[in-house]
C-alpha cells in the first residue's frame, strides 16, 4: 500500500513538472485463458480452494451425523480425531508400553526406505549398464521388460512363502514392485544421451568406465531423483499392502487393525499422517536434486 | 601433424548409397573445407573420419595406420550443437580433458596435476575470451560462447586432426566473423590438420586451404538413392593469394543452395583484412 501510494505521488509530481504529459494509459485487454498469468497470492488462493472445499464438506457432513447420533463412528469430529491421534502419539500403549504412532511410523519408514533404496541402487547400476553397454542391453533388456509387467502384488504370497513373514519379504516386495520400471526409465534416459556428447567424451580420452563416472552418472542424476519421487507412490501402496497382510506394527498394519472397530477417528488421521510424510519426502527429494544437479534446475527469471 | 588418406571410400545405409568413390589425400596441417548440398553425405564423411560410423568399403588411413573404428583422442571434434557438457561449468568442462586423459579409474586428477591442469584451463579460457564466464553452466552461455568453449575444450585435448561439423552454423554473422578469426589464430598456433563441414561457401573459402565439393555425378531417375555423392571439385587455395570471385561463384553454383553474391562478399571482405 505504502509503496503504491508513493509511486502514485511520484507520478503526480512528475506530471506536474512536465505540465501536460498524460499518465500512460494502462490498456485493459482481455487475454486468452492460456495467457492470463496467476499472481503468487492468486495461486495460493486457487490452490487452497480444493482443500478448503473438502474440509468444509467433511465438517458439514460430520456435524449433521453427530447431531443425529452423538456416538456415530463413521464421520468423527476434528476434536475426536485430534484426541485419538494425540493418544497414539503421546500415551504409551497399555499392553506394550510403546508410543504407537512413532513405533508405526519408524517401522514403516524403515521398510519403505530400505525397499526404495535397494530399488534405486539396482536401477542405477542396471539402468546405466543396460543403457550404455550394447552387450548388457541385449542380455538384460528383454528380461527386464518382461519382469516389468508382472503385477508385484501377485508375487506377494510367493515372497511370504519363500522369505517368511518378516521384514525381508516386505522390503523385497517394495523393491521388486518399483525397481523394474526405474531400471527401464534410467536405461532409456542413458540411451537418450546425445551421441555427440558420448563421441566428444571419447575424443577427450574417456574410456567406458570413466565416461560412466564423469558423463553418464551426473547426467542421469536428476532423472534418477525424479524416478524415486514417482516410485514412492507405488512403494507406499506395496508397503501398506504388505503390512495389512502380515505385520505387528506399521502404519498400514494399524489402519487395517482398527478397521475392525470402525475407528475412523484413527484411520483418518493416519491417512493424513501418511500423506504428510509422503509430501515431506517429495519436497526433500526436490531439494536434493537442486543441490546435486544445479545445472538441471536453471534459476527461472522472476 | 597427421595426414589423411582416403581411397575408394563407400558408404551405404541398406540400399541407399550415400558416398561412393571418394578419394582424397590431405597433407598434415592442411585446412579442408567440405561443401555440398544438404544431405549429400559430407557430414557422413566427417563422422567416418571421427570413427562414429564405419565405411562400407574403401580405405581410410590416418597418420601411420588404418583408422581406428571408434572415436579416439587422435581426432578432436566440434559439433554444431551438444558440443560441451551441460552438467559442468566452463572451467570444469576444460578440466575434464585432463581428468579423462590421465585421471585413472576415478576419471579425475588430483594434487599438483590438478593445479597444473587448472592453470592450463584458465589460460585457455582467457585465450578464447571466456575468463569472465568460468563458473557458468553452458545453459547460461550464448551460442557463440558455447562454441568457443567447445573449441577450447577440443584443443586442450591436443588432437592431431580437428574435425568441425558446421561449428558456426547456428551463430549470428557478427559472432561468426569473430569465431573465424579465433579459429584461424588457433590453427596457425597449433598447426593441426582441420576438416570442416560448412554450408557457408564464403566461410569455406575464407578459412580453408582447400575446398572440396561433394555432389552426385550419377543419377538414376528410377532409383534416386542408387548412387552416392563423391568429390566433384577439389580446389587448392593459396592463403596469400585468395580465390577469385569466379571460382567462388563456380563452387556456389555447384552447391546450388547458397547465393553466390553473399559468398563472394564474405571472401572479398576477407581479402581486405
Amino acid at each position: 500500500m505504502l509503496v503504491e501510494g508513493m509511486s502514485a505521488m511520484n507520478a503526480v509530481s512528475e506530471a506536474d513538472g512536465e505540465g501536460t504529459r498524460p499518465s500512460p494509459p494502462r490498456p485493459k485487454v482481455r487475454l486468452r485463458l492460456i495467457n492470463a498469468k496467476v499472481s503468487r497470492g492468486g495461486a495460493l488462493f486457487l490452490g487452497g480452494l480444493p482443500f478448503l472445499f473438502v474440509a468444509i464438506a467433511y465438517l458439514i457432513a460430520s456435524a449433521q451425523r453427530l447431531a443425529v447420533n452423538p456416538s456415530d463412528k463413521l464421520l468423527p469430529s476434528p476434536a475426536q480425531m485430534w484426541s485419538a491421534f494425540l493418544d497414539l502419539a503421546t500415551v504409551p500403549d497399555k499392553r506394550s508400553g510403546d508410543l504407537i504412532l512413532w513405533v508405526d511410523t519408524y517401522a514403516s519408514l524403515v521398510r519403505l526406505f530400505a525397499g526404495v533404496g535397494v530399488a534405486t541402487f539396482v536401477a542405477l547400476s542396471l539402468g546405466i549398464a543396460i543403457g550404455f553397454i550394447p552387450r548388457v542391453r541385449a542380455f538384460l533388456l528383454p528380461f527386464v521388460t518382461v519382469v516389468c509387467v508382472i503385477p508385484p502384488l501377485a508375487l506377494l504370497p510367493i515372497l511370504f512363502i519363500a522369505l517368511g513373514l518378516g521384514e525381508t519379504a516386505k522390503i523385497t516386495l517394495i523393491a521388486i514392485g518399483v525397481a523394474p520400471v526405474m531400471v527401464r526409465d534410467i536405461a532409456n534416459r542413458v540411451m537418450e544421451l546425445p551421441t555427440e556428447l558420448v563421441a566428444k567424451a571419447q575424443t577427450l580420452g574417456g574410456n567406458s568406465w570413466t565416461m560412466v563416472l564423469r558423463l553418464v552418472l551426473p547426467q542421469v542424476m536428476p532423472r534418477l531423483i525424479t524416478c524415486v519421487r514417482l516410485a514412492l507412490g507405488p512403494a507406499w501402496l506395496f508397503l501398506i499392502a504388505a503390512e495389512a497382510i502380515a505385520s505387528t506394527e506399521g502404519l498400514g498394519y494399524r489402519i487395517f487393525l482398527v478397521r475392525r472397530y470402525l475407528s475412523m477417528d484413527v484411520i483418518l488421521p493416519y491417512v493424513a499422517w501418511i500423506t504428510l510424510l509422503a509430501v515431506i519426502t517429495d519436497w526433500l527429494l526436490v531439494r536434493l536434486s537442486q543441490a546435486v544437479s544445479p545445472w538441471a534446475h536453471p534459476v527461472e527469471a522472476k | 601433424m597427421s595426414r589423411i588418406v582416403v581411397h575408394g571410400l563407400e558408404k551405404s545405409y541398406g540400399d541407399a548409397r550415400v558416398l561412393e568413390r571418394v578419394n582424397v589425400t590431405a597433407e598434415a596441417g592442411e585446412f579442408l573445407s567440405l561443401v555440398g548440398a544438404s544431405g549429400c553425405g559430407k557430414s557422413t564423411f566427417l563422422r567416418i573420419l571421427l570413427g562414429q560410423e564405419q565405411q562400407s568399403g574403401g580405405v581410410v588411413v590416418i597418420g601411420d595406420g588404418p583408422i581406428v573404428p571408434e572415436p579416439t583422442p587422435q581426432r578432436g571434434i566440434v559439433f554444431q550443437r551438444y558440443s560441451v557438457f551441460p552438467h559442468l561449468t566452463a572451467i570444469q568442462n576444460l578440466l575434464l580433458v585432463e581428468d579423462f586423459r590421465s585421471g585413472g579409474p576415478f576419471g579425475r586428477v588430483f594434487g599438483a596435476r590438478r593445479r597444473n591442469a587448472r592453470q592450463e584451463a584458465e589460460v585457455m579460457l582467457e585465450r578464447v575470451g571466456l575468463a569472465h564466464a568460468r563458473d557458468l553452466y553452458p545453459a547460461s552461455l550464448s551460442g557463440g560462447m558455447q562454441q568457443r568453449l567447445a573449441i577450447a575444450q577440443t584443443l586442450l585435448g591436443r588432437p592431431q586432426i580437428l574435425l568441425l561439423d558446421e561449428p558456426f552454423g547456428a551463430l549470428d554473422p557478427g559472432i561468426r566473423v569473430e569465431m573465424h578469426e579465433l579459429l584461424t589464430e588457433l590453427w596457425t598456433e597449433h598447426g593441426m590438420t582441420v576438416v570442416m563441414v560448412t554450408h557457408d561457401i564464403g566461410e569455406a573459402f575464407k578459412l580453408g586451404t582447400r575446398v572440396l565439393v561433394f555432389d552426385k555425378v550419377r543419377h538414376d531417375p528410377q532409383f534416386p538413392s542408387a548412387y552416392g555423392a563423391t568429390i566433384t571439385y577439389d580446389l587448392k587455395l593459396d592463403r596469400k593469394n585468395r580465390a577469385s570471385s569466379q571460382e567462388v561463384a563456380k563452387v556456389a553454383a555447384m552447391v546450388g543452395t547458397a547465393r553466390p553474391d553473399s559468398a563472394i562478399a564474405t571472401t572479398a571482405s576477407q581479402r581486405r583484412v
